[in-house]
């Protein structure tokens, strides 16, 4: 499941309610990302989505997690709109049989939402606003998967 | 009519998100050929590599057909969040 939220969320909640009456479950992963930003800066980015697609399109990556580590089930939340320093951006949740695949399937989407999901990020440095394109290390991270896919 | 959605930095160049065209192109082309009359900045920018098309929700490649009443958004490299 995916939900896009435009205000602040509480991620100790989301596990909470993800985690609960999970009998066969012996592993919920989680990760938490954290907007960084400068002391006394009140917006650390913005991050636009196109509501409809950006939801389909990381349904499609949850899918595909659920598909390639044999998960029993995966949760992503994750904020739009200006994000003040400090505030949750993104929280991954992923419950699986045993642990490995539970942290290898969180990894595995948190590289896909920090380089390909459909997110335009304005962020604020020493000149000004500017949109930003992903960097060489996300996509660097990104590959590693695609290499685990030819061996 | 054909309503165009515009994401990132095409946003701030046009200085609109969301416009209605009136008459409806009945392809990409000519809807990307009423933008160039109406601003050659923006069309410039749409024709950058690494933007792409959807229509109605579905990234499209070439000159795609538009429905009456179509959903086209341009969309600059996606950052990710």
């Amino acid at each position: 499941m995916i939900r896009l939220v435009a205000e602040r969320f509480d991620p100790g909640a989301a596990l909470n309610r993800f985690s609960a009456g999970r009998m066969m479950t012996g592993a919920v992963a989680s990760f938490l990302g954290i907007a960084r930003g400068e002391a006394g800066q009140a917006v650390a980015l913005e991050l636009e989505a196109y509501p409809g697609f950006t939801e389909a399109s990381i349904s499609a990556f949850i899918e595909a997690a659920i598909d390639r580590f044999g998960l029993q089930d995966a949760e992503v939340i994750h904020r739009v709109g200006p994000i003040p320093p400090g505030d949750p951006i993104v929280l991954v949740l992923t419950a699986a049989a045993h642990r490995r695949e539970a942290f290898e399937a969180c990894d595995f989407l948190m590289d896909y939402l920090k380089s390909r999901a459909p997110f335009w990020k304005k962020e604020y440095g020493p000149r000004g606003w500017r949109w930003v394109e992903p960097t060489a290390r996300d996509l660097a991270d990104l590959e590693r998967w695609r290499e685990t896919e030819q061996t | 009519m054909t309503r165009v959605l515009l994401f990132g930095r095409l946003r701030d160049i046009a200085g609109w998100r969301e416009r209605a065209f009136d008459p409806a192109p009945d392809r990409l082309s000519a809807l990307k050929a009423m933008i160039r009359r109406a601003d050659a900045a923006l069309a410039d920018a749409l024709d950058e590599p690494g933007v792409q098309a959807a229509v109605d929700k579905a990234v499209v490649r070439g000159d795609a057909i538009l429905r009456p009443g179509a959903e086209v958004a341009f969309l600059p490299p996606m950052s990710g969040g």
